[in-house]
């Protein structure tokens, strides 16, 4: 791809970021096109967490400026699928998966609810389950389309935020490490999943998994109150840091434990 | 027996105790499953303070009461918007405050002290047709609301954070929520009174959590539930003449002890025919 023919999705520049008196992220730099696969890596504490709030629009910046499709996070809020880090919430709610991935879906792309299907609240139409019945297939999970979403496991649940967050049909998909809790098998899956959804669809997302994000992700954004991205496409992983650090994968790994 | 039926005033307690156990059950499973129990409790306690002020001031109860328990929810929305679970302690002062106001009130008030009781423990037989269209009332807007907003209801109380993202006004629908047990505890005042209206509020919405699978579902079942258990719980204390308050409680304390039995024994036979 050449620079210029290439949209701008998420562009950050010089943000800081303090949480009361915690200053978690410094002038933060990095810019992320549309169809992308972009993987933010860090240690624990690092703030990638508190980077996805400020791209999500939650937190504000100090500092500089986040555009996402040009403009402020607020603005293009359903332009963005989002699946949060902490999916283990509130398991005893009283919620079918089809409730959980039909949640906040602003009829965009299922139509207006007729005057008869608003008496029923609790009723979905056929658009709507269809929606949620395909995005659902994405992620294996169509078979407990009417389950009690407490009653899945850990990574059956967290399969089903990632269909939630697709339901909206986003132009961005912000994951919050979302293969935490799958296993190995599953994992794959969720990675070939988000890889096949590109280059429709840009990726940003948070992971632990450095053999999972050398394989799928183009670009590599590394957080650790500051913000190094790295090119995969020109070269592998190895990141120069502004003290003149230079890692490679173990040492990147090894990293991820120690450095804080 | 039969003749209880046709007293006016065991009427409107029957009446009242409908009504009241379908607020209660709607908006009791909307507490639970936001965890707002002890908000709500806080709520519940605080507005005596409105019912002492209210006496002594010669206005009615009911509008010193839902004057102060509204206050007291919007207070307690405001403090706890940001960090829901770190706020326990705020909660117990405005509990406690609340009841000492209350008490402070009743004790510079001339006489009049012998009704406190029945405000803490209800006293249903003293209904009156005007506290009925209250109630009547509030159930209308209650179940308005909930029925129209039930999707943003839905998405808040699962996942505030995400349901944000996603353009719902989630501290809007949360400051409801705690007015909506504010005006819930006000008008079962008379019915199971402060102290016993937070049980009311959590012990049929015990079981219907665990035996629906929608929220929807959960509220209707906790309305029919409450309404059995009042009904019961009255016609005890017609019977063996008791605070009717607290029959209703200790009728829908052994329902849970039934439900347990039943569900444990359910388990059994199921386990007995997987084998
Ligand atoms: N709400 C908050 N208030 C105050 N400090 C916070 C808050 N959330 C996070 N922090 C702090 O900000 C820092 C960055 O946290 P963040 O959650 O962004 O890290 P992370 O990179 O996502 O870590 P992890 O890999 O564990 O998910 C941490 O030191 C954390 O203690
Ligand atoms: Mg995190």
């Amino acid at each position: 791809m050449k620079e210029k023919e290439r949209t701008s999705v998420i562009k950050v520049s010089g943000v800081d970021f303090a949480y009361d008196r915690q200053k978690v992220l410094r002038n933060i730099e990095f810019e992320i096109y549309a169809g992308e696969f972009a993987a933010v890596i860090g240690p624990n504490g690092g703030g990638k967490s508190t980077l996805l709030k400020l791209l999500l629009g939650i937190l504000e910046p100090d500092a500089g400026k986040i555009e996402i499709f040009g403009s402020s996070p607020l603005e293009v809020r359903n332009e963005i699928g989002y699946v949060p880090q902490n999916v283990d919430v509130n398991t005893g709610f009283p919620i079918t998966v089809l409730d959980v991935v039909m949640m906040g879906n602003k009829n965009r792309h299922t139509g207006r609810r007729s005057l008869l299907d608003r008496m029923f609240p609790i009723r979905y139409n056929d658009i709507e389950k269809r929606c949620a019945y395909s995005t659902l297939e994405k992620v294996g999970m169509e078979s407990f389309i009417d389950r009690k979403i407490g009653e899945l496991s850990g990574g059956e649940r967290q399969r089903v935020m990632i269909a939630r967050a697709l339901c909206a049909h986003p132009g961005l998909l912000i994951l919050d490490e979302p293969t935490s809790n799958i296993d190995a098998k599953g994992q794959k899956r969720i990675y070939t999943l988000l890889e096949g959804l590109t280059p429709e669809l840009t990726i940003f997302v948070v992971s632990h998994d450095l053999s999972a994000v050398t394989s799928y992700a183009n670009k590599v954004i590394y957080v650790n109150r500051e913000s190094y991205m790295h090119d995969l496409s020109e070269k592998p992983l190895s990141i120069e840091t502004p003290e003149g650090e230079h890692f490679c994968e173990v040492e990147m790994m090894q990293m991820l434990g120690e450095r804080r | 027996m039969m003749e209880i039926f046709t007293y006016d005033f065991m009427q409107n307690a029957m009446i009242a105790g409908i009504l009241v156990s379908f607020c209660a059950g709607i908006v009791g499973s909307l507490i639970v499953v936001n965890r707002m129990v002890f908000l709500a409790g806080g709520i519940a306690h605080s507005s005596y303070g409105g019912i002492g002020m209210a006496l002594y001031l010669g206005i009615p109860i009911f509008l010193g009461a839902g004057i102060f328990a509204a206050l007291s929810a919007l207070l307690i929305a405001w403090l706890t918007i940001e960090h829901r679970e770190r706020i326990d302690s705020f909660i117990g002062l405005i509990w406690a405050v609340g009841m000492a106001i209350g008490v402070l009130f009743t004790d510079i008030t001339p006489g009049y002290h012998s009704d406190l009781m029945s405000y803490l423990f209800g006293s249903i037989l003293a209904v009156s047709k005007s506290d009925l269209y209250a109630m009547a009332l509030l159930l209308a807007v209650i179940l308005l609301l909930v029925h129209r907003y039930y999707r943003e209801i839905l998405a808040v109380s699962y996942d505030s954070q995400y349901a944000s993202l996603r353009g719902i006004p989630s501290r809007l629908v949360y400051t409801m929520l705690l007015l909506g047990a504010a005006m819930t505890v006000v008008v079962s005042i008379k019915v199971v009174g402060l102290i016993l209206v937070i049980a009311l509020m959590t012990i049929p919405t015990y079981i219907a959590e665990r035996v629906t699978r929608s929220l929807y579902s959960m509220m209707i079942v906790s309305g029919i539930l409450a309404a059995i258990f009042t009904l019961c719980g009255l016609l005890a204390s017609y019977i063996f003449d008791l605070t009717s308050g607290a029959s209703i409680i200790l009728v829908s304390a052994t329902g849970l002890m039934v439900y347990f039995v039943v569900s444990a024994i359910y388990r059994r036979i199921l386990y007995s025919t997987e084998e």
